[in-house]
This record gives C-alpha cells, structure tokens and sequence, in this order.
C-alpha cells in the first residue's frame, strides 16, 4: 500500500469547520462534502486537487467538531493520505474507522512544502519528498489500523470478520 | 503507582483491576449519544455493519438539537432517519422538537449521566458530563453506530494533567472565564489527548453550572476528557434526577500526572476570546473599540438557567445598543419555561432581544442567526473558528453571558462591570 501525489500543505490547528463548514452538514453524500472540502480555508483547494493527492499540515490537525464529514470530505476528493506534526484525537479516530490513511510526523510536516511531490510506503512508514529529496519516518501503522485501512474502514472490518467466521 | 479519577472509571469499566497511560483497553459504555447530524451517518454505518439489534434501547440518547426545528427539508430529512432508527428499535431517549434541549443541556437535567458512568457522544462536547464526575468523550459517527450495536468501544487510556483550583471567583466571573483563561494559559492543544483532571479547595466554590462549562470546552485544549471530583455540589445536583445507583470515584493520592496546572480563582477576570482560536484570551476590559452586530447567549456552553440568570440581570431595565441583534437560547424546554417564569423572557424582550425555543443553530453557523461578511458577534458559544458562525470574513469573539449582555448594551466589547456601574 503506498500513496503518490502532489503536497497541498496547511498550517497548525485547521479545524474540522473549514475542513467541511456546518453549512454543509444537511448531507451525507460524499461527493457533495467533497465538492466543499477545505473551502473556508483554501477556496481552490477543488480545483487544483487531483485524486492521490496528499494534505500536509501542522500541529493539531482536525480539532475541533467531531463531524466525521470531515474525513468523508477529505477521502472523497481523492486524497490519498493525511500527513500532519499530529492530529486531534477525534479526527485520528475518525479517519481510521473510515479507511483513510494518516500518519503523524513532525519533520514531514515541517520539510514538505505546498506543491511537492511526495509519496508514502505503508509498511515502512517512509515518506519520501521527491522533489527536495527529503525522507522522513514516520511510525508505520499497526496491523490492526493496516486492516482497517485495507478493508475500507472499521465497519467494512467486522463485516470481513463475520464473513470469515461464518466462513 | 496509583490512578487517577478518570483512569479509575475506564478500569472499572474495562473490567480490570487497574489500567495505565497509553494502554489500549475494550470498556463497557454505559449511554451512547448522537445528534440530528452526526446520527444519520451513524445510522448508515451501524447498517452497513449489517448490525440488526442494539445493545440496549435504554442507553442510546439521541436529540434533534442541531439544525431544529428543521431550518430546510434536508435537515427534515435527516432527523426524519433519526426519528425512523428510534421507532425502530424503540429508543427510550429520543428527544424531538417539543421535548429536546440541546443534548449537553438536556442529558443532565434528564438524569441521563451519573457520576462514575462511561460515556460517548457523537459530538465533540460530549466531554461536558465530566463536570458530573463521569468519564465522557466526544468520537465520530462510526463509532457511535458500532457502539449502538456492541455497548462498548475502544480507548486509548489517556495520561493527566491536574488543574488546582484554590480561592473563589469574583463578581461577574465565572466558570466560562475560567475555562477560557486556562485555555489561554496552555493552548488549543495544550491537554491534546489527555484527561483534565480538576481538583483543589478551589472546587468546591463553583456552581455545578460552572462545572459543565468548564468540562464543556475541555476539547477546546484538545483533551479527551474534563473531569471533577464528586462532592456535595454533584450530589445535590443528581439527587432528584437520577434513580439508579451510581458509584462516586476519586483519584488515588499517588496518582500520576504529566503536570500541575495552578490556578487561583480569585485571579481569574472576565475573559473574552478573541478570533479566531479559543486559547486567544483576552480581559473583557481590553477591545472598547471592537464593535459588535451580534450577541448570541445560550449553547451547550452557556444555555443553563443561571446563564439566562446572569443575562437577565445586565439586561434588566436596558437596551441593546442600536444596530445589535440579540439572540437568547435557552437550552431547554424546562429552561425555557422557567425564563418566562421568572420574568427573565420579558426582560429579554424588553432589551431588543430574540428569545428562541432550544437549538444549537447559531453556534455552528447551521440557522437562527448566521453572520455576513465582516460581522462580529459576541457570543456565549464554544468556538471562535474561521467561518464557525457563518461567512469565512465574519468573526466571533467567545465570552460569557455577563460579558455577552454587557457588549450588547454598549455596541462593543464590554466588562460587565461598566455596565453595571452606570
């Protein structure tokens, strides 16, 4: 499992409000939050984001509201992995019970720039920064988020494992 | 090495004798909350899980507060799911227009959380219930429909930081200056992951109602949980609400702490929080010159009786300045009631003010008072993020009732006190 794609990079503290405004929040359709996804604080975000893409940011990503619409948004406009100096606990949760990929690394989030081509192994917890050629290590995922993350989240992962048991 | 209140409910709860920082433990939950937002993506999740029962109807809580009384038909779509999951599995708390409050509100005054119980919420304020001594923490949507279904769930145990409260608040401050002064003290990710631990002389000289405030914005310095002793203040405010038994957990004396936070009430002064981060702290006697178009007083933050108390008393026998909306919320149906009781209803009226049924409409920019471009509103909320209240220029500046009434007479950012004193 490895990621590829172009860095969109943010500050310390963006919260889940301008990741998916309350606005929006009279849906459940992933692709109408896609279509608003990080609009209060980067309104081109839609535009120049291409699927596989990567968000970098700062401290404390994702504080604030619980609304899990906020990871929805985010994986269903094709971001392939979240990588930030580290994450509010809510929002971590949240994205590894829906199957979207975030690691946490200081010195990515401090060497990555807006625009880089960046790609991730999985298993290793390398992220490369093909354009500085810059590595940064981050903390592989346990097996169990790894299944997760395989299965496309926590729900898709119980109903693996009652298929399996009843085999 | 001993535990502290917080480690001691999970392990109880885990069914282990003791559980440490960092140990990742399976706890039994005891109520399992959702709201017209977050319940509908739960729902889908907990029927993608191909799940058929609950765990148990008693211990699932669901309150239309958000986007009700319906502001369009989506939202009516919503809370129609909602509605349609309760009568299913014949939910005994569901709690609709007529009946609802906002959840953080209403829970407690239902008697729906116990000192010592193990909560989750589909909402990041679910922390609140710490005031009460219970452990309690906001998590996403799939979290709440699996644990519809298992009545338990996952956690990590998190270390501690001990706030020591000593003295007594002044005049006009309160549990919202607080919360905001040592949000401001340690940031919004100073307790990211941690428990706050609240202790001290200082504790027993805050109303229950400053408690909930307080634990309220917990999650606003990132942590899992905010969380106070029990003492006689929680006792005499569960007695008469909840029936079944409940147990009151204290830390051990060598408990473990990653630090000690020091806070002398006596110090603390009417705060306000300026754009566009909570731990942005200011005294409200800084920004006379910040006008205001807006006050908004209620919330899960600040919607109980003693707010609407502190708000009627600034507002007694005056008027908003002129071009500023006030929007009055109290958070329940009981609140509610008791506002026009008391006369507190006619006094909002009588100042220019708005008085609408519960909802947590403006707080999140969802209705009942969104911001244009440029506005500024003062309000009693919880957060003062880029665009929380409406357009991504507006702004918000969090404070308490008190200070909220205060601003809303003169036009700007305002100490109670300057008002009172005239």
């Amino acid at each position: 499992m490895n990621a590829h794609g172009t860095a969109h990079k943010y500050g310390d503290h963006v919260d889940t409000d301008v990741i998916i405004p309350a606005r929006y929040l009279a849906t459940q359709d992933p692709k109408e939050l896609a279509a608003h996804c990080m609009e209060d604080i980067d309104k081109d975000f839609t535009r120049k984001n291409r699927p596989g893409d990567i968000l970098v940011a700062g401290l404390n990503f994702g504080c604030g509201s619980s609304r899990e619409h906020a990871p929805i948004a985010i994986k269903a406009s094709g971001v392939s992995c979240v990588i930030a100096k580290n994450f509010a606990r809510i929002f971590y949760r949240n994205s590894i019970n829906i199957g979207l990929p975030i690691l946490e690394c200081p010195a990515a989030g401090e060497g990555i720039q807006d625009g880089d081509e960046v790609t991730v192994d999985y298993d290793t917890g390398v992220i490369t920064n093909v354009t500085k050629a810059e590595t940064y290590q981050a903390e592989p995922f346990p097996p169990f988020i790894k299944e997760m993350i395989a299965n496309g989240g926590l729900m898709a992962t119980l109903r693996a494992k009652e298929a399996a048991r009843n085999g | 090495m001993g535990m502290t209140m917080t480690q001691k409910i999970l392990a109880q709860h885990a069914g282990l004798p003791e559980v440490r920082a960092g140990q990742l433990i399976q706890a039994r939950l005891d109520l399992v909350l959702g709201n017209d937002i977050t319940s509908p993506v739960a729902i889908n999740e907990f029927e993608a899980g191909g799940f058929t029962k609950v765990f148990d109807k008693s211990r699932i809580a669901m309150v239309m507060d958000h986007f009700t009384p319906n502001k369009d038909i989506r939202a009516a779509t919503q809370c129609q799911q909602c509605r349609a999951f309760a009568r299913r599995f014949d939910i005994d708390h569901y709690y609709d227009v007529g009946e609802m409050g906002i959840e953080h509100a209403l829970l407690p005054e239902k008697g729906l959380v116990a000192p010592g119980e193990a909560v989750i919420g589909a909402d990041s304020h679910t922390c609140t219930y710490g005031a009460l001594g219970a452990f309690s923490t906001g998590v996403g949507s799939t979290d709440m429909g699996a644990a519809m279904a298992a009545g338990e769930t996952w956690f990590k145990v998190p270390s501690a930081i001990r706030v020591n409260l000593t003295g007594a608040l002044r005049p006009y401050v309160t549990g919202k200056d607080v919360i905001l002064t040592l949000i401001g003290m340690i940031g919004v990710d100073g307790a990211r992951y941690q428990s706050l631990e609240f202790s001290g002389d200082g504790v027993g000289n805050l109303t229950i109602y400053d408690r909930l405030t307080i634990s309220n914005m917990a999650i606003e310095a990132g942590a899992k949980n905010g969380i106070f002793p029990v003492d006689d203040v929680t006792r005499a405010y569960v007695e008469g609400r909840v029936s079944r038994p409940w147990t009151a957990f204290a830390a051990d004396p060598d408990a473990e702490y990653e630090r000690t936070i020091e806070l002398d009430l006596g110090t603390v002064d009417c705060t306000i929080a300026w754009p566009h981060l909570p731990e942005n702290a200011h005294s409200a006697r800084e920004g006379a010159d910040i006008a205001i178009d807006q006050v908004v007083i209620g919330s899960c933050t600040n919607g109980q009786l003693p707010d609407m108390a502190a708000a009627a008393e600034i507002l007694k026998g005056r008027h908003l300045a002129k071009g500023v909306r006030g929007i009055v919320i109290p958070a329940t149906q009981t609140i509610y009631r008791e506002c026009i009781r008391r006369g507190y209803t006619e006094i909002f009226l009588d100042a220019g003010c708005i008085v609408s049924t519960p909802t947590c409409g403006p707080c999140l920019g969802g209705h009942m008072g969104c911001l244009a471009a440029g506005e500024r509103a003062v309000s009693t909320t919880n957060r003062n993020f880029v665009g929380r209240m409406g357009h991504v220029t507006s702004e918000v500046y969090l404070a308490s009732p008190a200070v909220a009434a205060a601003s809303g007479v003169t036009g700007h950012l305002t100490h109670p006190e300057e008002v009172m004193s005239k």
